[in-house]
């Protein structure tokens, strides 16, 4: 029985990958340092992130395995899920042990699930590029708070830098507590030590920060919102099958009318 | 705040929302001059109506005023509606802080027709122009070509335009003549034959020269609109066959009559034909995604797609000499013709069978839905029926029986449906 602690990284969990065919200790659980649960019988490896060996097992991948596959297993490290750094060790051992490509085999259950992950973490994606408000501040800075159920805040990065390429903008991770930062040259992590949010309603900011003419045009598009509408086919359970009710919070069509007259 | 926007943005979000499009994928526009934008790929819908449509563009009239009356749209001349414009910069200034807070893809201006074709769509065309222009704008814009204006405005409209769209309304020229006499077939079918010709002819010069201007690179599109008229199903789909193939358009929307008028002209509907309008998009998708050619749909004995079952399923109904379909040895296209098995999951099963032989489980597991697709499928010639059914007999246990779960719209519009015949 051996456990395998790493620290929370991706390289982190392809070194994991690297030393368990080094030591041809096959892991029976694998977990984060500071979550891991000490073992009553067997054995403990703490495993060091090691740059060169998780390039080892990256590029042994990449002969293996196409582009879009490759992604999917990424996105499994980022779905988060309990189990999933059993999952993706499971996958890599599938790819290392089979002679062709094993990317199409729905029969097997580890790339049945990598996939499903994948789907699950590219919808939230989808959905955060949609859902993702940008609030002005006085400042000229476009800000938005976001708490995605799985850890896309690097798959969406692209996406705006390329849209805003103009606009100096911040998502937040609230959940996560970190973010990105535009500066109209790169894009940065960060992490705030406090933020301007109203307390009751999270991921507004507070009045006194907005640009003068945020307001305004949260309340226009409040009123475009509601007179899009066509209420003689209402229908409610599509809507809530779009937009969920956990993704409100963010969204200023869904915030109360006249919030801040 | 600016009340007089507000009244605006009211006014004008209101009249243009029976216009159903609301797509902005197929562009190719990127953001190339660090301006603000971008306009790749696949469309995004930042939030959803009340009515569960997808709410992607900043859909607004330049204004409501219009010279023409048309019976079956709210912005004829002789309703009693409130009447508004929006000025060039308004539009401009709407969707460029709508969409540097995300809220929107990006606009599609359609205009009612004040004093004439050409000076409305000249107002539209400029609007385009300075987005792009002095905004640096790349993300979508959908613009409506007015029917009559000239050429030279329709081929400058498609260098700022990612999609034109023109709309025929009425599925027939007869009920166009009835219920919108000012207007002819002729005149919706020219800007839309120009539009299709020059979109053939920028894509060849894109393959000469790279640097070619592009015009509309998300094509064209139009709406039709179901249940204002007396059109069988299969006349509005067999309309909507010839515009795919005589004008290479992306898209015909249907748009189920809201009742909007109390014109005489008009049938009296109290609810709009939601059901009707989802089956009539079902079959669209058949014929543009399945394979499906618009006479295997609907003919002469079956001129109106079931209300009660998706066209897929009654087309197999019809068709229980194809099945059952062996899906470890069959062709993709005959599995797509499966009643409930969409494109994904076909994919899906073609890729796993090269690997080991399918059996039910495996289906499960990949999330094929097996509802439906059980009478029609064998896996490894064995099937989930213990024997053969009627196709009656099918009919009824996937609509009622076997914790079949019809929707309550369904069931109410079904009801209505029962009341009044």
């Amino acid at each position: 029985m051996v456990l395998y602690t790493y620290d929370g990284s991706f390289e982190g969990l392809l070194t994991v990958v690297f030393e368990a065919y080094e030591r041809k200790a096959w892991p029976h659980g694998i977990a984060q340092e500071h979550l891991a649960q000490p073992l009553l019988l067997g054995q403990t490896v703490a495993v060091t992130t090691d740059e060169a060996k998780a390039a080892r097992v990256w590029q042994g991948l990449e002969k293996r395995l196409s582009a879009g596959a490759l992604r999917s297993l990424y996105h499994t490290y980022l779905w988060e899920q309990p189990g999933f750094e059993m999952l993706v060790f499971n996958y890599a051992r599938l790819v290392f042990s089979s002679p062709e490509n094993i990317e199409g085999n729905f029969t097997a259950d580890c790339v049945l699930q990598v996939q499903q992950a994948s789907k699950q973490v590219h919808r939230e994606k989808h959905r955060m590029e949609a859902f993702v408000r940008f609030q002005k501040t006085q400042d000229s800075m476009f800000y938005a708070s976001i708490t995605p159920d799985y850890n896309v805040l690097p798959l969406i990065i692209d996406h705006f830098r390329r849209r805003y390429a103009d606009q100096q903008w911040v998502i937040y991770d609230l959940r996560r507590r970190y973010g990105t930062f535009y500066n109209l040259q790169t894009v940065n992590f960060i992490r705030l030590e406090k933020t301007d949010l109203l307390r009751r309603r999270q991921g507004v900011l507070q009045k006194k920060s907005f640009d003068v003419e945020e307001a305004k045009y949260q309340q226009l598009w409040q009123v475009y919102f509601d007179h899009v509408n066509i209420p003689e086919r209402k229908n409610l359970k599509l809507h809530l099958r779009h937009v969920p009710k956990r993704y409100w919070k963010y969204l200023s069509e869904k915030q109360p009318r006249h919030i801040f007259d | 705040m600016d009340s007089k926007i507000t009244d605006k943005l009211r006014i004008l979000a209101d009249a243009a929302k029976y216009d159903v499009s609301c797509s902005s994928s197929g562009g190719k526009r990127k953001n190339e001059n660090k301006g603000l934008g971008n306009a790749e790929g696949v469309g995004i819908c930042h939030s959803y109506t009340e009515d569960g449509r997808c709410v992607s563009l900043l859909k607004i009239l330049l204004t409501n005023f219009c010279i023409y009356d048309c019976a079956y749209c709210v912005t004829r001349k002789s309703n009693d509606v409130q009447r508004a414009a929006f000025t060039v910069q308004e539009v401009v200034d709407l969707t460029i802080n709508f969409y540097r807070r995300n809220y929107i893809e990006g606009l599609f201006l359609s205009s009612g027709i004040f004093k004439d074709a050409d000076y409305t769509m000249e107002r539209l065309v400029r609007v385009a122009r300075k987005l792009r222009q002095e905004e640096k704008f790349n993300g979508y814009i959908h613009l409506k070509t007015i029917p009559g204006a000239s050429e030279e405005l329709i081929k400058e409209a498609g260098r700022y335009a990612d999609r034109l769209s023109v709309n025929i309304e009425l599925p027939s020229e007869q009920s166009l003549q009835q219920l919108a006499p000012e207007k002819s077939y002729a005149e919706v079918l020219v800007p839309m034959e120009s539009i299709s010709k020059q979109l053939v002819q920028a894509k060849e010069e894109q393959k000469l020269f790279k640097s070619a201007p592009s015009f509309a690179p998300a094509g064209q599109s139009t709406q039709l609109i179901v249940g204002a008229s007396a059109e069988s199903d299969r006349q509005i789909l067999q309309l909507s066959d010839q515009l795919y193939k005589g004008y290479n358009l992306k898209r015909v929307y249907y748009s189920g009559y809201v009742p909007v008028s109390s014109d005489v002209r008009l049938p009296l509907v109290t609810e709009p034909p939601i059901i009707r309008e989802n089956r009539i998009y079902q079959a669209d998708w058949l014929m543009r995604f399945y394979g499906f050619d618009v006479q295997e749909i609907v003919d002469e004995q079956h001129p109106d797609l079931d209300l009660d079952i998706d066209p897929k399923l009654a087309w197999a109904l019809r068709n229980r000499h194809a099945f059952p379909v062996e899906l470890n040895t069959a062709d993709y296209a005959l599995i797509l013709r499966v009643p409930g098995i969409g494109v994904k999951s076909a994919k899906k099963i073609v890729s796993a069978r090269r690997f080991a032989p399918l059996h039910f489980d495996h289906l499960r597991k990949m999330g094929v839905v097996l509802k439906r697709a059980k009478y029609f499928i064998t896996c490894q010639t064995k099937s989930l029926q213990r024997q053969e059914f009627d196709s009656l007999y099918i009919r009824r246990k996937i609509l009622f029986g076997d914790g079949s779960v019809r929707s309550a719209l369904l069931t109410q519009q079904l009801d209505l449906f029962q009341q009044a015949s």
